[in-house]
């Protein structure tokens, strides 16, 4: 491989896969813990509407999703996504649905005693969410999400399937001009292990140091 | 924008090619994952380390990278080394190759949870090795991890659609082939959309029942 392919594509191919992979995750991040409150809300209509979201946005395959956003979406509303945005959208709504489960989860498993004394200090329902069940729920949550982040990681692999110059559309540029297909793929997947190792290594931190807020200390 | 219901009669056809192949998919690449994952869920407890080290890099690094890449490597790097399968050969055995690394922990953990007792009385009893694993140990982890498998067999049908980008028949390449031929887009996608819903919604309300009905 010629150093003109690797920094004219490959290069800015990784630095994509990594915006891709921010974006998607601030936006599942934001899509989990809304949608994860959701389903622990008192009015059985909220719970409803955020189990309807959970169930149709992993009952469906992210690809179709995406697919969908980018050529079903622009004719009914009127306006169209630039491919790299209704990636993010396809990827952070349905690893949110996911997410909102991890949520949902860590929620229910702090002690009810914890938000009994919420309720005899006569808290909000918003100052208990914030101030005892969030602090508690948040670093349970993060070996989940870790393994999630790496499921994320790898889902914006499909983008290049919608023409996005990630760095698995970059490797199918680099084998159209060269042909030495096993490299560059070996090459590109290798990418992807570091950046994944990447994830597992900051979230393992990002473990270490909330649960030391809590006084927990990880082994 | 109105929905054209002649459209979705239109693409019935072509919507049922893609539902067989994307069923023929599954079911052949869940097979070689269970086998598979078995195999590898075997060598990581293998007594040998260079059989056990191997094995350990080569499931973390199928796992850690993307199906997509994967695909495309089997895809056009197999031929050059002389192998020529089709594309739905080839897409079968990626994804089965890919969740084989998924279901080899499921196979670790489920091992793991049989009592150490299961296994000093297979030793009492002088059992060979095939026969401790096949009548002792293989029984009762299947009871554990049958609902975690099924999991993944749900997670293997969402990612069928992957294979569309080599070119397998399957749902979306049905939907994209009409597409393509009547400048129909929203019809087509979305009965593929509401198709994925309705196959893995009551699958996975089949594997709760499952899990709950097991755990007892």
């Amino acid at each position: 491989m010629t150093s003109g392919l690797w920094q004219n594509w490959v290069l800015p191919g990784i630095w994509i896969t990594v915006q891709l992979t921010l974006y998607s995750a601030a936006l599942a991040t934001a899509v989990a813990f809304g949608v994860g409150m959701a389903r622990t809300h008192r009015s059985k209509a909220v719970r409803f509407l955020a189990a309807f979201y959970t169930e149709v946005f992993r009952g469906t395959s992210a690809l179709v999703l995406m697919f969908w956003l980018f050529f079903v979406l622009p004719p009914l509303l009127g306006w169209q996504l630039v491919p790299m945005w209704a990636a993010v959208l396809a990827l952070g709504l349905s690893y949110g649905a996911y997410g909102a489960e991890i949520v949902r989860g860590a929620l229910n498993a702090v002690a009810p005693a914890q938000r009994e004394a919420g309720v005899a200090l006569s808290f909000t329902p918003w100052q208990r969410m914030r101030l005892i069940l969030l602090p508690q729920a948040v670093p349970e949550t993060i070996p989940s999400f870790c393994n999630l982040a790496v499921e994320l990681l790898k889902g914006t692999a499909l983008v290049s399937l919608l023409g996005v110059g990630d760095v698995s559309f970059a490797a199918y540029l680099v084998r159209l001009a060269t042909q030495e297909s096993a490299q560059i793929y070996t090459v590109t997947l290798v990418i992807y292990f570091v950046l994944a190792f990447l994830i597992t290594r900051s979230m393992k931190a990002l473990e270490r140091k909330t649960k030391a807020n809590l006084g927990v200390v990880v082994k | 924008m109105t929905w054209d219901w002649s459209a979705v009669a239109d693409f019935m056809p072509r919507f049922w090619d893609g539902v067989l192949v994307t069923l023929q998919i599954l079911v052949l690449g869940s097979l070689l994952s269970f086998t598979l994952g078995l195999v590898w869920a075997l060598g990581l407890r293998s007594g040998l380390r260079y059989v056990r080290w191997p094995v350990g890099l080569v499931t973390e690094f199928i796992r850690n990278t993307p199906l997509l890449v994967q695909l495309f490597f089997l895809f056009f790097v197999l031929p050059e080394w002389g192998v020529q399968f089709s594309a739905l050969t080839t897409g079968t055995i990626a994804i089965g190759l890919h969740y084989s690394t998924y279901t080899a922990q499921v196979y670790r953990a489920g091992i793991d949870a049989v009592p150490a007792g299961q296994w000093e009385a297979a030793t009492a009893l002088s059992l060979p090795a095939h026969r401790t694993w096949t009548a002792v140990i293989l029984p009762q982890a299947v009871r554990r991890i049958a609902p975690a498998l099924g999991n993944y067999v749900i997670a293997m049908l969402k990612d069928t659609p992957l294979l569309a980008g080599i070119g397998v028949l399957e749902m979306l390449q049905q939907s994209r082939l009409e597409s393509a031929a009547t400048f129909q887009y929203t019809e087509p996608l979305t009965v593929v959309g509401i198709a994925f819903i309705l196959i893995a919604y009551p699958a996975s309300l089949l594997v709760r029942t499952l899990e709950r009905r097991l755990a007892r």
